[in-house]
């Protein structure tokens, strides 16, 4: 008992500062990349090409899709003008599949959701995790969210049980043939209304698995999504922002400053 | 019985696929079960389409004590006398090439699909009446107890907490467990057939997504199998840099395991205490590879970044607050009488399941298995740095929690050594491309016990034929055996103390 006492008061609180403190990720960290498609030579497709999920066109102008972006750098390394960097930015959530498509150095937009859904879940939220074919990745991230360094409950977001006291569900992995039913069966068991969050590359679109023989390529052919949370996997702070600007909690994304632009 | 000498390897290498002996399947069968009880492993047994009709089947027999493999190989077409009931350690293996090639192994003890999906043949499968797009397990049925007061509990593939898909069945009486049958497969993507057809720039991204907690270890192994094909020869540096990885991802893990085995035995404070110091194992591969998991940072031919100036000097000093933290939080977990009365009893694996069955990893070693491919099949570093083995002999949840800290002490201590002794060398070398026919094999200790990826390529170089096996693929049987006359209430706490990768045995 004294030694638990000793060890608790030695550790003390080590619970990040984040919203209220901007949080820093090393200099190396795989964030949101910036695109300078003025630096690209003519007809250069060696982005495009070494991409192994495709997630780069080059018309004129590079696109990045990141909902398909792994962050595994080979763009990075193929570009002979270094036109594609990656940044330490964690800030990677959208609530449209359309503003993932990064063409400069834009931060996806989440708009919050409106006034009657946010009354019901802005200050308390409960989530049902479905794992449909990720590689655990994934889940390791939403389960570092409830540690004391990111503590997740001190926003009254809660990952629960049963589909039954949920108010959403998040979905990880591709959507394997053999976890459809499953995933489905659970979306009816949440009473709306209800969120569905799409967490990492595969739940976007289907990741390293994209038209793999046993997988569909993510869960948006099933369902309607609120939120995409790209990263292979997402950091947790990727997934903090995400969901607290879908609630209107964090400044850069209430829905007023959103219409404003 | 007539027995053939088999083709002797060492880990990892390549060889003509021709230079390994084709026997008769009768001498084949024979031979295997021979080197078996003899003392070899199991390692691999798969299949590979050479025909329209054939299936060739090889079997990778690992020589813990003399640090070599064997391989033989045999032809099949659709069936053939099953290994299990001799060599209970070839059952997941029957049943994974029974589902993957349509070829029944005549008397295998519990024949029934391992994933749920068609065979690659093209013929019909070898379940009449199977659905395969009916939810799993389809029209195959549990094993059923019966008797008036026994009860089924069934359990998944949608589980409680944030975890991945397995369908668990339960026989019971009253509280205890009769029988517990473990239906995989949800997690099933084709990764086997994707990474074959290649090379493609998709291969290490896939390979990395095997199981998402042990990207390294299976990177690792990746790449030393196209190494060996490619006759690549890596700077000792980059050698030095992918085991330190590889460290760094056994100790955030058997670390995140302490934590977990504590939540589930509501010992709250080990939880939060462990679970902050698997994050700094996590933020220390981060900063060294951008990752919190170390994904693109292996690739063949070596490593994409190093570990130098600063960053080296802040490992060093981290690592030495974590050897002492650990120490601090392990004493506290280890003295508490309310964790030992639960750890202690719980869940017990004999050693003689354990080598029956072959099993890997900490699971092995808990029950008294003297197996570790850094010890007993080095490749890297671990040929001059030797890490001691830990061994337990009660092969219960204590001797399984015991193991994960024992192996994260050893961890640290042979990091820090590493730190101060880095080797020099060039970060990568060029790889080349396979040579046609070849057969390769790497085998990799991951933080679960051991990886092993063989690669057969066809006559034009490609990869013909990617196998993977996951050490959960060889342990999950090691669960259902601890729960065994065992309570049902034991169950998390027995499943943590096993914690294996559904997405590493699905594929």
């Amino acid at each position: 008992m004294l030694k638990i006492l000793a060890t608790r008061i030695e550790q003390g609180c080590r619970t990040l500062a984040f919203p209220s403190e901007e949080a820093k990720l090393p200099e190396r960290f795989r964030g949101r990349p910036t695109i300078d498609s003025k630096k690209c030579p003519d007809n250069c497709q060696q982005c495009a090409e070494a991409c192994p999920t495709q997630a780069i066109q080059v018309d004129g102008t590079v696109q990045l899709d990141l909902g398909r972006c792994l962050f595994c750098q080979e763009c990075v390394m193929a570009c002979p003008e270094q036109a594609i960097t990656y940044t330490p930015d964690f800030r990677l959530a959208s609530t449209t599949r359309e503003s993932l498509m990064l063409r400069s150095d834009e931060i996806p937009k989440v708009l919050a959701l409106e006034e009657k859904t946010r009354r019901l879940f802005g200050r308390s939220l409960k989530l049902r995790e479905v794992c449909a074919g990720s590689c655990n990745g994934c889940e390791m991230e939403l389960q570092a969210l409830n540690n004391v360094v990111f503590d997740l409950g001190r926003f009254g977001i809660q990952f629960v049980a049963s589909p039954r006291h949920a108010d959403g569900l998040v979905v990880t992995g591709p959507v394997t043939k053999n976890m459809r039913t499953a995933l489905l069966k659970t979306y009816e068991a949440v009473p709306s209304p209800k969120l569905v969050i799409a967490v990492g590359a595969c739940a976007i679109s289907g990741g390293p698995f994209r038209d793999g023989p046993e997988v569909h390529n993510g869960v948006e052919k099933f369902l309607p999504v609120d939120l995409y949370i790209p990263g292979c996997p997402p950091h947790p702070l990727t997934i903090l922002d995400g969901v607290l600007r879908l609630l209107g909690r964090l400044e850069s994304g209430t829905r007023e400053e959103v219409h404003q632009k | 019985m007539s027995v053939a000498t088999p083709l002797a390897l060492r880990n990892p290498q390549a060889v003509d696929e021709a230079a390994i002996p084709v026997l008769p399947i009768q001498e084949f069968r024979d031979t295997v079960l021979h080197t078996v009880k003899g003392g070899a492993r199991l390692s691999a047994f798969f299949g590979r389409l050479i025909s329209g009709k054939q299936v060739k089947v090889y079997a990778l027999l690992a020589h813990d004590e003399v640090g070599e493999c064997t391989a033989i190989g045999t032809i099949v077409q659709d069936s053939y006398p099953s290994l299990t009931p001799e060599c209970p350690q070839a059952h997941w293996f029957e049943r994974e090439l029974a589902e993957q090639f349509a070829v029944k192994p005549e008397g295998h003890p519990w024949f029934k699909p391992l994933r749920h999906h068609h065979n690659y043949r093209g013929v019909p499968d070898l379940w009449p009446g199977q659905d395969f797009a009916s939810p799993i397990p389809g029209s195959y049925p549990f094993f059923r107890v019966k008797g008036s007061e026994i009860h089924e509990v069934a359990v998944g593939p949608v589980h409680a907490g944030i975890i991945e898909p397995g369908h668990f069945r339960f026989q019971c009486h009253g509280e205890r467990v009769l029988h517990l049958e473990i239906q995989l497969g949800y997690q099933h993507r084709g990764i086997e057939r994707m990474l074959a057809g290649g090379p493609s720039q998709r291969m290490p991204v896939l390979a990395e997504s095997i199981a998402g907690d042990t990207v390294v270890g299976h990177a690792l192994a990746f790449c030393e199998v196209m190494e060996s094909l490619g006759d690549c020869q890596i700077s000792p540096r980059a050698q030095a840099l992918r085991d330190i990885v590889l460290e760094l991802e056994r100790l955030a893990n058997h670390i995140g395991d302490l934590g977990a085995l504590g939540t589930d035995v509501g010992f709250l404070p080990a939880a939060a205490y462990f679970g902050r110091l698997r994050g700094e194992f996590l933020n220390l591969l981060m900063e060294l590879t951008g990752s919190r998991y170390g994904r693109s940072f292996l690739r063949p031919g070596g490593v994409l970044h190093d570990l130098s100036g600063v960053l080296l000097v802040d490992f060093e000093k981290r690592m030495k607050r974590a050897q002492k933290e650990l120490r601090t939080f392990a004493r506290m977990l280890f003295d508490t009488p309310s964790v030992i009365d639960r750890f202690e009893g719980t869940g017990i694996v004999t050693r003689e399941v354990s080598e029956e069955l072959g099993f890997v990893g900490p699971v092995a070693r808990a029950c008294g298995s003297h197996r570790d491919v850094r010890h007993d099949h080095p490749s890297g570093i671990y040929q001059f740095a030797h890490l001691p083995m830990m061994t337990a002999d009660t092969g219960d949840v204590h001797a399984r929690a015991l193991i994960r800290w024992l192996e994260a002490e050893r961890s640290l201590e042979f990091l820090l050594e590493q730190l101060t002794s880095l080797p020099e060398g060039e970060l990568q070398v060029p790889c080349a491309r396979a040579g046609p026919n070849q057969w390769a094999f790497s085998m990799v200790e991951g933080w679960r016990g051991e990886i092993v990826h063989l690669i057969t390529t066809n006559e034009l170089g490609a990869i013909a034929r990617y196998k993977v096996i996951d050490p959960s693929f060889h342990n999950w049987i090691g669960l259902a055996m601890a729960l065994r006359d065992g309570e049902i209430s034991d169950f998390p706490l027995c499943n943590k103390s096993f914690n294996l990768s559904y997405a590493g045995h699905d594929l």
